[in-house]
């Protein structure tokens, strides 16, 4: 076996099984550093043995029998230096078995732990990210912009209070769920964006492993609540998007903004699946039920995933989607979004007096320097569409990005 | 698990007869469900003194040990399994009181 073949098999058993064997572990030893180092021992295990022995039949088995071994070795160890400590978490682990739910997921659980709304968001973010994802720390550090050792003192702060406090290792009461399920949405769609938009100049422009994590996750809680329309929104959002992936970068490795994509590359699959969630929805808001703003982002990218073409774009659809977003969610970066259905409709000088309006809450975001280049641009103001052009460059971080905002810049003449 | 619920207030305290009415019923409920371990509301920082022996001498001062528009008015201490028990239990004291709390674990022993 070659030893690209084995750093393949690490790579997909790591997508595929790292917050399994993180949240198999959870439960049975209660704490998440041990499940965590555990985890990350047998992976690096794994690294070693498989090249000398081959990969085994089954990865998952082999991954989670280490882990376990790992984890009680370093159990013992600890125990040796504080026996009673070892007790306490044991006994927090074993803990009230919890009544069995519509969904019997531990990986499930440990969102619920990871996304507990005593923790602050950028920490429920990165321990997702860790715990959920796989990530390492260098990563995750890399993905917020902050230093290395400072996302390490998130993660491990966050981590001591679920033990100081007892947050719970479970999904919580039916009653307690639609509350809980909007802070754990929150954090899969910044997972996702972060794949979709990766924010690295040192990563692959398009992280397929955070979204499609994203989605899984997604998928997962929808089975646990078929019926809350913002779960169902938020995986048709996901997936709508997640089909044009293989249409957005090019092989250059640039950008490809929506009107020059190829449809015939988008994933007709997704798109089916995420054209059937919004008409569930839709039906549902016929019936009086007020879409919240996942649903109406999941509507406004199946009015662009309907069109063959940009041409057949139906954009005034489009606008009064954003319209009704607006009044869900009145934040400056809906309202940048808004202007390009504006410039469609109402023509790009109306839609550069509506983004100038944002410049003040919106000056450190490439986005709104990006949108604002095209539409002077398409207004004729060559030499300020050019100093926007090398704003927008100078803050985006996402590699695929910047090669395509480098082009339309230098093809400003 | 034990929990300290600290109530949190911001005003002047006046005794709202509707107010202690309520809280009776949850401490009742606390005793009632097994969570009550002890409780108790708090004079006014106003009526404070704080101690310093940490010098030759004990320092004797009138006065909260830190002046601020918000202060304790009160505490619970709970035995819950979890935060999130504890943290109901904080929602339906804080509507009792009708005050903000705040939730903390005691360190396990």
């Amino acid at each position: 076996m070659s030893g690209f073949d084995v750093r393949e098999a690490i790579t997909r058993a790591h997508h595929e099984e790292w917050a399994r064997v993180v949240a198999l572990l959870t439960r049975r030893f209660g704490d998440l550093d041990i499940a965590e180092e555990a985890a990350a021992e047998a992976f690096a295990t794994a690294v070693e043995r498989w090249s000398v022995d081959g990969v085994p039949p089954n990865t998952a088995a082999w991954l989670t029998t280490t882990a376990n071994r790992k984890a009680i070795d370093r159990i013992r160890r600890e125990s040796k230096r504080d026996e009673k400590q070892r007790e306490a978490r044991m006994v927090h682990g074993a803990g009230p078995r919890e009544p069995p739910g519509a969904i019997d997921d531990d990986r499930l659980r440990l969102i619920f732990t990871c996304c507990h709304p005593a923790l602050a968001v950028e920490s429920r973010l990165a321990l997702t990210l860790r715990m959920v994802g796989g990530l390492t720390v260098p990563e995750i550090a890399r993905a917020f912009l902050v230093t290395e050792s400072a996302m390490g003192q998130r993660i491990t702060r966050a981590k001591a209070k679920i033990k100081a406090a007892h947050i719970p290792y479970r999904v919580p009461a039916t009653e307690d769920l639609p509350a809980r399920v909007t802070g754990v949405l929150a954090v899969l769609f910044l997972v996702f964006n972060e794949g979709y938009l990766a924010t690295s100049p040192d990563t692959d422009p398009v992280r397929h492993d955070l979204t499609a994590e994203a989605i899984r996750l997604a998928r997962l809680i929808r089975d646990l609540l078929p019926d809350d329309g913002e779960v169902a929104g938020l995986l048709a959002l996901m997936l709508l998007i997640e089909a044009r992936r293989p249409a957005r970068v090019s092989a250059s490795g640039e950008l490809v903004p929506l009107a020059e994509q190829d449809r015939g590359a988008w994933d007709a699959t997704l798109i089916a699946e995420g054209h059937r969630l919004v008409r569930e929805r839709l039906a549902a808001a016929a019936a009086g039920v007020a879409p919240g703003r996942y649903q109406i982002l999941a509507a406004i990218n199946a009015v662009h995933t309907s069109a063959r073409d940009i041409r057949d774009t139906d954009w005034s659809q489009v606008l009064a989607l954003y319209d009704q977003l607006v009044r869900v969610d009145p934040s400056p970066t809906i309202a940048l979004n808004r202007a390009i259905a504006v410039a469609e409709v109402d023509g790009p000088d109306v839609a550069l007096a509506a983004v100038d309006r944002l410049g003040n809450a919106l000056a450190g975001y490439h986005a709104y320097h990006a949108t604002r280049a095209e539409l002077l641009r398409r207004t004729g103001h060559g030499r300020q569409a050019r100093a926007a052009y090398d704003r927008a460059i100078e803050l985006a971080g996402n590699t695929a990005e910047t090669a395509y905002l480098t082009r339309r810049r230098d093809q400003l003449g | 698990m034990q929990y300290l619920l600290s109530v949190i207030h911001d005003q002047a305290s006046i005794d709202d007869p509707d107010e202690q009415a309520a809280i009776d019923v949850f401490n009742d409920r606390l005793r009632a469900q097994g969570h009550w371990v002890f409780a108790g509301g708090l004079s006014g920082p106003e009526n404070a003194t704080v101690i310093d022996p940490r010098g030759a001498e004990a320092v004797v001062t009138d006065g909260p040990f830190l002046e601020s528009k918000e202060y304790l008015a009160g505490f619970w201490i709970i035995e819950a399994p979890d935060l999130d028990v504890a943290l109901k239990l904080a929602t339906e004291g804080a509507r009792a009181c009708n005050r903000k709390v705040e939730v903390r674990p005691f360190v396990a022993v």
